[in-house]
């Protein structure tokens, strides 16, 4: 069933058109109990501003900032979090979980 | 993704018609793809199959992987009856992701002002139903107490095999209406499949309490069909 994700697409065609440059951070793979379904999104402005959850609170901080990369860059990303990935993330799921979060540039 | 993209995509799910978004992981290229273009596209099992099941997904290996963000259209809530109890549950039910629709003829209680935002059938049942078109995706919770407005919403729900049926009443006023049911020819497993008393069993006093129960019941009628049926 979808969620409030329902409105996170249209927020970000919104913000978009309000002529803010934007990114999409969709939850693509998950390991283990993960927080967030795959499908999930985050919609990230470049002020740091962000709809939506890909973790349930655990990466978002990570996820805002790399999108702000993403938006400056024009390229997309491929994220890795968990406990089985620390060398990469400081970051981790308490879950005991890993998911992959790809973060686009709307544009 | 590309703008335009984005806002074909929420076009289409405005519109209630399934759609996919192809992500190419190797090359970054996105696509939308529609029911109807499912066959002729370059993937169209794993399509087929994700849009089966309203699942996304990874599909395919190493630097041939894509991703398939499967938008189906969300399940629909038709409340019958624009009481108190509908109040409570309209809002609940559209944050929860369904669809709600009210069908009440009675105008003075179907008002935008006591349900702001919440599409108003203001008509009865025979009149309406036709065009809003109970299905297997449509869940209905019936709460007028009155059999003209609750028994035809309910045997048009019972004939449409929709998730979920459910009907506010005592025990003596669902007696009376398995009773009827009965006479209009539905089977005993069919009137068995309405939920009555309504709602989950959790003490539930208050209009907005008995809301709770109500949506609880319908998202376990949706989410476990085989496990938590709406007779439960």
């Amino acid at each position: 069933m979808p969620t409030l994700d329902t409105d996170i697409l249209a927020a970000a065609e919104a913000w978009t058109k309000e002529g803010r440059k934007i990114a999409i951070a969709t939850v693509m793979e998950t390991w283990g109990s993960a927080p967030r379904p795959v499908g999930s999104h985050l919609v990230i402005d470049a002020a740091g501003n962000f709809l939506g959850s890909v973790s349930g609170g655990c990466v978002e901080g990570a996820v805002v900032s790399e999108a702000g990369e993403v938006i400056a860059s024009g390229q997309p990303k491929m994220l890795e979090f968990g406990v089985a990935d620390e060398t990469a993330w400081r970051v981790g799921l308490s879950c005991g979980g890993r998911i992959s979060v790809y973060v686009e540039p709307v544009a | 993704m590309r703008l335009d993209l984005l806002a074909a995509l929420n076009a289409e799910r405005a519109a209630r018609r399934p759609v996919i978004l192809v992500t190419e992981l190797e090359s970054g290229e996105e696509r939308l793809v529609t029911a109807d273009q499912v066959a002729g596209d370059p993937r169209a099992a794993a399509l087929a199959a994700a849009l089966a099941s309203g699942t996304s997904g990874m599909v395919g290996e190493g630097a041939a992987r894509a991703f398939l963000t499967v938008h189906v259209p969300p399940p629909r809530l038709l409340v019958a009856g624009a009481v108190h109890i509908s109040q409570a549950l309209a809002p609940m039910a559209r944050m929860v992701g369904f669809d709600v629709t009210l069908m009440d003829p009675r105008t003075a209680f179907a008002t935008q002002d006591r349900f702001p935002g919440v599409p108003i059938l203001a008509d009865w049942p025979d009149v309406v139903l036709p065009a809003y078109r109970l299905d297997a995706f449509t869940g209905l919770v019936a709460l007028t107490h009155d059999p003209k407005l609750d028994d035809p919403a309910i045997a048009g729900a019972l004939e449409a095999g929709c998730f979920y049926i459910g009907a506010l009443g005592s025990r003596r006023t669902h007696a009376k209406r398995v009773e009827r049911l009965a006479a209009q020819g539905f089977s005993e497993r069919q009137i068995a499949s309405i939920a009555a008393p309504i709602g989950l069993d959790i003490g539930a006093s208050s209009p907005e309490e008995i809301a709770v129960a109500i949506l609880a019941q319908v998202i376990a009628a949706w989410r476990r069909p085989d496990r938590d049926g709406a007779a439960a």
